[in-house]
């Protein structure tokens, strides 16, 4: 099985999807001859042509605006909006329109569209290009959010993504771009609203999604060291969201602890943590913890950034003393 | 920067229209006036409930502008979308229930009266965000263009839109992609209570445009004759693929801004002065004088609508509510 990058793995997803169907075109800042702020699209614009691989001017409301319309209008489009921080600029196109046109149309028109968005801090940008919104996006009924953790889920997930006529917050994280993993020649498609157990444990589950399953990994080998079984769920989509896989780790290791890189008030996370207590509150054996970024707008300074968000030592150090370990 | 001049007289604009594209201007005028009086009135009930922003005065606009526009050509528009709606062909009865919130409403009753969606006909939704409709018809042009079905889209927007980023975000794509795009403003001189001279640095209006590159005309909105015109001049060049077009259309809301409003920020004479304009009795002046049409047939127009409207307002009442289980429907499309 050939071992890529997620950048390989969305590289590959886009270009099958082009390949594949001519309604499907890409829209997004310096994702022509620029190849992408991620150079995810790098040579794509030779390879598919300006109509297709569509660079846009700076405008986030009506690149995202125009993608729904385009959907509306019988196009499969992309947006590539170059980081989730600039997707701010188009909260109403995404949330006031993209994600209503289908209810309130009765089921008139879909809006079948893909948003593509990069996440996370921890790349030195400081606090305005550091933030994890995909959970803000994910509070919203009408969108979907994939937040893929691996290669072969970026392109599983991002194969589904072409086969729905939703509208999809695809949120990438800037970190993990480069992680490889196994990803196999036949065709496969990833399914939103499914977790997966990526480690089997029996004494805690650690819940997490994106760049923060490589944290919660890399813990529980280290917890594992000191004889405290980890179970590492990656619940790949936010919304929808699989409580059931999540309650059913749970209801084995009796302790849950989620680990998430936004902001811990009205972090994803808590809908996590609520859900778990509402469904398998008497398998808990204490208060579920979180671990989550700092409440502070992200520093610049290397030293400070690294303690603002969650790592390897602070989910064991944490595990340890929450639950007595 | 507009090559299409509209300085014909009424009466010659009048010639060139035969009598029945006339008396179906007339009909469909003075339907849109009827809806309108009869929604005002179903609101005092309490049969429609929420916002309701009527269209009347402004009926020449409608009705002249997308009578030139064919049923394939996709319309998008804002919350004042009754008369669009109706002049792009959405029945009357469809609209009346979605305005009740009943599951006969062409929305289902998910809309209301600021989201009126007709697919059957490419109304496209009245969006009621200020300025909103504008980048998703600016994305209706590219799949227009791309999938090469030679249609043209038609945006409204009232003046208060002028201020929003998104109109400028979407002049500049349409310019940039040469998008078949009609940017169509209804200046009615006032975004809620604020004159527009107050809050939009621009004073004429059309100017707008000029920065993109992007042509504009203005016209007289209070007389359909002239909006149809003008309009059936720049739909044939923007379907031939000259690009996007900027139309701004002067015309006057009788109403307040929504049922809640008394305007009175305005005065009165402001008010009388334009209702001397009205566009349906000015049509009818001119058809009568002109011996097109003798009174009896207005008549029979106007009754034949009314009857109309009372059936809508029938139907709407009769209509029933959407079933409990449509509130979880159409979320998402699985």
């Amino acid at each position: 099985m050939p071992t890529i990058t997620i950048r390989e793995a969305l590289t590959k997803g886009l270009k099958e999807a082009l390949d594949k169907d001519p309604s499907v075109f890409i829209m997004g800042e310096d994702i022509g001859p620029y190849g992408g702020a991620y150079a995810v699209t790098k040579g794509f614009l030779e390879e598919y042509g300006a109509e297709r691989i569509k660079d846009t001017p700076i405008a986030e409301s009506v690149m995202v605006g125009a993608g729904t319309g385009a959907a509306m209008g019988g196009m499969k489009p992309v947006v590539e909006l170059m980081t989730i921080n600039f997707g701010l600029l188009a909260m109403d196109q995404i949330v006031n329109h993209a994600a209503k046109i289908r209810y309130m149309s009765g089921g008139q028109f879909s809006v079948p569209l893909i948003i593509r968005a990069v996440t996370g801090g921890g790349g030195g940008l400081a606090a305005t290009h550091s933030q994890c919104l995909e959970g803000w996006f994910a509070s919203v009924p009408g969108l979907k959010v994939a937040t893929p953790a691996t290669p072969y889920d970026a392109l599983g997930l991002l194969r589904s993504s072409f086969e729905d006529n939703n509208p999809i917050l695809f949120a990438e994280h800037a970190l993990i771009y480069g992680v490889k993993g196994e990803v196999p020649e036949d065709y496969y498609t990833v399914p939103f609203g499914k977790a997966e157990t990526v480690i089997e444990g029996s004494s805690v589950s650690l819940i997490a999604y994106s760049r923060m399953v490589h944290v919660a990994t890399e813990a529980a080998a280290e917890l594992a060291k000191d004889g405290i079984s980890c179970e590492v769920i990656d619940i790949k989509t936010l919304r929808p969201f699989d409580i059931e896989s999540v309650a059913n780790s749970v209801r084995k290791t009796n302790r849950a602890v989620v680990v998430e890189e936004a902001w811990k008030t009205g972090g994803f996370g808590a809908e996590i943590a609520s859900q778990i207590q509402e469904v398998a509150f008497e398998d808990l054996d204490g208060p579920i913890l979180r671990i989550c970024g700092e409440e502070v707008p992200q520093p610049y300074n290397k030293k400070l950034e690294a303690m603002s968000i969650p790592d390897a030592a602070k989910v064991v150090s944490s595990v340890k003393s929450h639950f007595s370990l | 920067m507009a090559k299409i001049k509209n300085n014909q007289s009424k009466e010659k604009g009048l010639e060139s229209y035969t009598k029945e594209q006339l008396t179906i201007f007339y009909r469909q005028m003075f339907q849109i006036r009827r809806f309108e009086e009869s929604a005002e009135e179903q609101y005092m009930r309490g049969n429609i409930r929420g916002f309701l922003h009527v269209y009347t005065g402004q009926e020449a606009v409608a009705v002249g502008a997308i009578s030139a526009l064919r049923k394939s050509d996709y319309l998008v528009t804002h919350y004042r979308d009754h008369g669009h709606a109706l002049a792009k062909g959405l029945a009357s009865k469809s609209a009346m229930a979605e305005l009740f919130g009943k599951a006969t409403g062409c929305s289902k009753g998910m809309g209301g009266s600021m989201h009126l969606f007709d697919k059957s006909i490419n109304l496209m939704g009245g969006y009621a965000i200020v300025g909103g409709q504008l980048p998703i018809a600016t994305g209706l042009g590219i799949s227009s263009k791309e999938l090469g079905k030679g249609q043209v889209v038609m945006v409204f927007m009232g003046d208060g839109a002028l201020n929003e980023g998104e109109l400028h975000e979407s002049l500049n794509m349409a310019a940039i992609w040469n998008l078949p795009v009609i940017f169509y403003l209804e200046n009615n001189l006032y975004g809620m209570g604020n004159h527009t001279t107050d809050v939009f640095a621009v004073k004429e209006l059309k100017k707008v445009s000029e920065p993109f590159g992007i042509p504009n005309l203005e016209v007289d909105g209070m007389d359909v004759i002239a909006v149809n015109q003008a309009t059936q001049a720049v739909v044939e060049k923007v379907r031939k693929g000259s690009g996007p077009f900027f139309i701004e259309a002067k015309t006057y809301r009788f109403r307040g801004h929504s049922v809640a409003d008394p305007s009175n920020y305005r005065g009165k004479s402001e008010e009388e002065t334009w209702k001397k304009r009205d566009p349906i009795t000015s049509l009818e002046t001119s058809m009568i004088q002109s011996g097109l049409v003798e009174k009896d047939e207005i008549s029979n127009i106007r009754s034949s609508v009314e009857e109309e409207i009372a059936d809508a307002v029938k139907f709407a009442l009769e209509s029933p509510d959407p079933e409990d289980a449509t509130l979880y429907h159409n979320v998402y499309d699985s």
